[in-house]
């Protein structure tokens, strides 16, 4: 005789651990802290070693230079690079009562990047259980980009760069995250090995409700030939917003700044 | 998460959270009609993995620290990452005394994680009127907080 178990809604006493009700209030904590952002920009390839962390900072950079606030959030946690590529030094994040004040990079920018927690050389690891470890990571790292988000006093800001690593699984928690899909930036170089990786994300982007606000061409030259900038802009119906050789003129930064 | 006592048919209500040790987390729950207890035990993973999302069993107690879940977790972290003396956050939390036991004991956490250690305890002290925090203060904070290696 199988015993009488009713459903999990069909108990309806008030419940102390209220697990839903503390992710809904970890995401609320989200939105409640990007309120003052007035937008905010994945920069994205899916591809490793196009540049995508240069280009952030860069444009990040030229961005405060024509006066908008601005800030980065570097979301490759394995691979940080954002506090070196804006000079941001190794000063110590300022805990206020319920945020950590961002660090401060070149021209003002505003930024976070796990690149400023580590010790020098070491990577990303957590404690734990040694067992099955490849399945709370993951957790732990969505984590960490929840909290880059929400525990961050990025205060008012006209434009935030988040900086993903390749691949897409960091695309779909900050999407998660978000209220709506953030608008994404696509970087990619020429050739068709990029074109083809930068194609498969922008596709998973926009089939995830993103909105593409076009490509960046980096690292242009003799060096790596193909034409993957005008394939993308064409199949996606965006624009190639810059094209960026590897030794980048003056002004190709504030071209690109005026265009986002 | 929810408990059943099938028995009585009612809802089991949260009764308290302890850490056994060996990465175990213990939650017990209660039957409101005929009083039974059972506790839910995690083994190490399990823990980890509640930890990993930020939540805690029977609910929060003190606010979540910001930065909370990386803090708690990351290995490695630069001991002077963060600078909890220079924001508001020091002055809030002042109230309660170490004893020397106590500060010695904190002298021990990792530098990363330390600030935050600090406050979370001073907050559980001053929420239950402790005037001084001492070894045994910091052990059922621990366990009634969830604070698994800290």
């Amino acid at each position: 005789m199988p015993l009488n178990i009713r459903t999990y809604r069909d108990l309806t006493e008030p419940d102390a651990s209220g697990l839903p009700a503390q992710i809904g209030a970890q995401r609320h904590r989200v939105a409640a802290r990007l309120a003052q952002v007035g937008r905010v920009v994945a920069v994205m390839s899916g591809k490793g070693g196009v540049g995508k962390s240069f280009v952030t900072a860069h444009l990040a950079r030229a961005v405060a230079r024509g006066g908008r606030a601005v800030g980065v959030l570097d979301a490759d946690l394995n691979g940080p690079t954002a506090a070196g590529l804006l000079d941001a030094g190794r000063a110590s994040l300022v805990v206020e009562e319920d945020a950590v004040l961002p660090a401060t990079g070149a021209d003002g920018v505003r930024l976070v990047s796990m690149d400023l927690l580590l010790e020098d050389g070491r990577p990303l690891a957590f404690r734990g259980p040694a067992a099955d470890r490849f399945v709370w990571r993951g957790a732990l790292e969505a984590a960490a980009l929840r909290e880059f988000l929400a525990d961050v006093a990025w205060g008012s800001l006209d434009l935030l760069l988040v900086d993903l690593p390749p691949g897409l699984s960091r695309f779909e928690e900050l999407a998660d995250l978000l209220d709506r899909p953030p608008a994404v930036l696509t970087v990619t170089i020429p050739t068709p090995e990029s074109r083809d990786a930068v194609r498969r994300a922008l596709r998973a982007a926009m089939e995830r409700g993103a909105t593409p606000l076009g490509v960046v061409e980096n690292m242009m030259g003799d060096q790596f030939r193909g034409d993957a900038a005008e394939v993308l802009a064409r199949e996606f119906g965006v624009p190639v917003l810059a094209r960026v050789p590897f030794h980048p003129p003056v002004g190709v930064w504030e071209t690109l700044a005026a265009r986002l | 998460m929810k408990f059943l006592c099938v028995e009585c048919d009612r809802q089991m209500v949260f009764e308290e959270r302890q850490l056994p040790g060996d990465g175990t987390l213990a939650a017990a729950f209660k039957c409101p009609s005929c009083g039974r207890v059972t506790a839910l035990l995690t083994n190490p993973f399990e823990t980890q993995l509640v930890s990993s999302l930020g939540v805690v069993i029977g609910g929060r107690t003190v606010p979540a620290q910001p930065l909370e879940t990386v803090r708690g977790n990351v290995a490695g972290g630069r001991p002077d990452a963060f600078d909890e003396a220079s924001g508001r956050a020091e002055a809030r939390t002042a109230g309660p005394s170490w004893s020397a036991e106590a500060q010695q004991r904190l002298s021990q956490v990792p530098g990363f994680v330390r600030g935050m250690v600090k406050k979370i305890y001073a907050e559980y002290a001053k929420d239950h009127g402790i005037a001084e925090i001492t070894p045994a203060v910091m052990d059922t904070a621990r366990a009634e907080l969830g604070l698994e290696g800290m």
